[in-house]
């Protein structure tokens, strides 16, 4: 006990010394919280860069910390992307009724902070007859009492999880990338929060923690990713990973906007599957993708199922 | 050993000692720099949620300041150019303000991006070879590299001339002059790459011209040596250096043929966007004319595009550019027009509308002003420091002991 506690005190004294060299001095460094568990997680190292062991450790900590916070225990999964997988979306345009069911499905299975409100999900919405493809005539706040409503459509926007992603190219520490299921992921832990990513992002998916996420433990889904719904900090950039902890389970679930969706207008599954329902409908039905002309690549695709 | 640190104290107390305008000047700045640190506490606690940038328009002031200062840090390049290429001597013997003036300004610009983080205490994460720089794939990754190269060279070249100086020799152009040679491509590239920062991105279409980084260059080379103007009147009023009207008509002289170059840019893009007509120009719409009835970036706009023409009107005519009443105007002018154009009005159209269309008007919040005051302030500050050094030591009031130590002297200057 008395070793560990000059074990602390010494890693204390060299960290300090090495965050005034990095020239922090400058920030009021929290002394007050000047444990073990806030420098290990200052030192804590690129998640890409760490071993089995080292996220192993890594995890168990973040889940002490949260089980803190929320008073109640998060698993944090840590599924590697599976071979011979290249998740791909679609979205029937002529379904879509404008319920947004699918963004407050998302807000409970990703544990998005509810005060500031995030969603990853926008579901925008256009007059028939307007011109729409610049996306400039959109719409993102609108309460009607009944959904379809007569003179307009709706289209959902997320994470494209491009191919050729310009937030991965931006970002200065390397704290997000694509993985090789296509999913385009963030470390929570590495991000600095510069937002570049958000300005470089041509599909406004990207969404930043403006205050510390505000969530009811009880609202907390317990059932998390390392690199996605895992409860956010403030000041780091998220967005929509194709709800990672579950399209990478065992069980190989659809993301929560799927499921959630009440007239089938959502569409997921693997590129490189032949059989898939997403090679199908790439086949056999109108499909693009938003903003091809910038050449980002997305494997989002919308579809018109049928005409309407 | 025993040298360099009686040196320091001569250095300290050089700094440390002046008269009532000096107290007064420093208390002045650290009240604002109070403000502005007392403020920023609040955006630890509290995140940039204090601020009013949102998911749709992710930079704003702070970003906004930073553009502004790279072009004057960039600027002291044009002061080099002529000094040391042409051997233009009332230019050559000023340079060294104008570098001290580059060391503060990046200072400032590191500090504005170190304010705009969300998670400051990770910057070390953006270092090579302790975090994990994305070289050369990321911009900003350039930009750090940059900015900091820069700093450093500036700091090299001051540092060594100022202490020769100081020792009351005669610098080495051998030791030095490959460092100012390197440093003039350095500064072209310190807000070119600035410039590709924001022309990268395809997803913004108001920055995505190609016309962005001559641009920005053009009005860098009209503000910053606007600034250095009133500067050196200032010292020069203030301290025994002499800076002859020549050097200050010169760089005056300077500035109208970077003016011109600005407003043509600026033209030829203004004329591509509204002729063409294309949804491109619809960030450019609402800096000039306002889109969905959200106008607030069109009067200073207006304003900025007035002051500069009038500025490039009295810039180029003699008459005005030698008189010292209209030159100053000027360049309180041009400061402040480039200031408007490069700041708030090259940031925020980016973001509007943003990628989904929407139209969010930004206008920055009392806590983000207060911290960008203080962040000014610091470099005011840091400024007054080094010149607090610099000019005794310039006029050859004060002198460090060398070698064997002779005539060991900290005299502090009369204002």
């Amino acid at each position: 006990m008395d070793n560990d506690e000059k074990e602390n005190k010494n890693l204390t004294r060299r960290t300090l010394l090495k965050g005034a060299a990095l020239g922090l001095a400058g920030v009021a460094l929290p002394l007050d919280r000047a444990n073990a568990s806030f420098w290990e997680s200052f030192f804590q190292k690129h998640f890409r860069e760490m071993n089995d062991a080292e996220i192993k450790k890594v995890i168990s900590r973040l889940e002490k910390e949260y089980a803190e916070k929320y008073k109640k225990a998060i698993t944090i999964g840590n599924e590697k992307p599976l071979p011979g997988v290249l998740f791909g979306y679609g979205l029937d345009l002529s379904r879509c009724i404008g319920c947004r069911r699918c963004v407050y499905a998302c807000v409970d299975e990703n544990n998005q902070s509810l005060d500031p409100q995030i969603h990853w999900i926008t579901v925008l919405r256009f007059k028939k007859g307007e011109k729409w493809v610049s996306l400039e005539e959109s719409e993102k706040y609108y309460n009607p009492e009944t959904v379809p409503q007569e003179d307009y459509f709706y289209m959902p926007v997320q994470c494209q999880q491009c191919e050729n992603p310009p937030c991965v190219k931006s970002c200065p520490t390397q704290a997000t990338w694509k993985d090789p299921d296509g999913i385009v992921v963030i470390d929570y832990n590495w991000c600095i929060g510069c937002r570049y990513c958000m300005a470089a992002c041509p599909y406004g998916a990207r969404r930043f923690n403006w205050a510390a996420p505000n969530r009811p433990s009880e609202k907390i889904n317990p059932n998390t990713h390392y690199l996605g719904n895992r409860p956010r900090y403030k000041g780091v950039v998220e967005k929509c990973t194709f709800c990672v902890q579950r399209t990478r389970s065992a069980q190989g679930r659809y993301p929560a906007c799927v499921e959630a969706c009440p007239v089938g207008a959502r569409k997921f599954g693997n590129l490189l599957d032949p059989e898939s329902e997403m090679r199908y409908l790439i086949k056999h039905k109108r499909v693009f993708r938003l903003k091809e002309d910038l050449n980002t690549n997305p494997k989002f695709y919308y579809f018109f199922a049928y005409g309407n | 050993m025993v040298q360099i640190i009686r040196n320091f104290f001569i250095a300290l107390r050089q700094i440390a000692i002046g008269d009532k305008k000096y107290y007064a000047w420093l208390a002045f700045l650290s009240f604002f720099i109070a403000l502005g640190v007392y403020s920023y506490i609040g955006q630890l606690n509290r995140g940039l949620i204090i601020t009013a940038m949102r998911d749709q328009v992710s930079w704003g002031f702070y970003i906004s300041n930073f553009t502004f200062l790279v072009g004057v840090a960039a600027a002291a390049v044009l002061l080099v150019i002529p000094a040391y290429i042409y051997n233009f001597k009332p230019i050559k013997e000023i340079v060294l303000f104008g570098e001290l003036l580059a060391i503060s300004a990046i200072t400032m610009c590191i500090l504005f991006i170190m304010v705009d983080m969300g998670q400051p205490m990770r910057v070390w994460h953006i270092l090579p070879f302790i975090g994990t720089m994305n070289f050369p794939a990321s911009l900003l990754a350039w930009d750090v590299v940059v900015l900091n190269g820069y700093l450093a060279i500036n700091s090299i070249i001051a540092f060594y001339v100022l202490y020769r100086l100081s020792i009351g020799k005669e610098y080495k152009m051998s030791v030095i002059g490959p460092l100012i040679i390197l440093s003039i491509p350095w500064a072209v590239s310190i807000h070119t790459v600035t410039a590709f920062l924001y022309n990268g991105l395809s997803a913004r279409p108001f920055w995505n011209a190609s016309i962005l980084a001559p641009r920005f260059l053009a009005s860098a080379f009209c503000s910053g040596p606007a600034l250095m103007i009133v500067l050196f009147q200032i010292i020069r009023k203030l301290s025994e250096v002499e800076i002859e009207n020549k050097a200050i008509f010169k760089i005056a002289e300077l500035i109208a043929y970077a003016m011109a170059i600005n407003l043509f840019l600026l033209g030829a893009e203004v004329f591509k966007e509204f002729y063409s007509g294309s949804i491109h120009a619809e960030p450019m719409k609402y800096l000039y004319f306002g889109l969905h009835g959200q106008n607030k970036l069109v009067p200073w706009i207006w304003f900025a595009t007035v002051l500069n023409i009038t500025a490039f009107i009295l810039f180029l005519l003699p008459k005005t550019r030698e008189n010292f009443t209209t030159l100053n105007m000027a360049c309180v002018f041009v400061i402040i027009g480039v200031y408007i154009e490069k700041g708030m009005g090259l940031i925020t159209p980016g973001f509007v509308p943003d990628t989904l269309g929407e139209v969010y008007e930004y206008t920055p919040t009392t806590p983000e002003i207060l911290v960008a005051i203080g962040i000014w302030a610091i470099g005011a500050m840091l400024y007054t420091l080094l010149l607090k050094l610099a000019v005794p030591i310039y006029t050859g009031r004060v002198r460090f002991a060398a070698g064997r130590s002779e005539g060991l002297q900290g005299q502090e200057i009369k204002h």
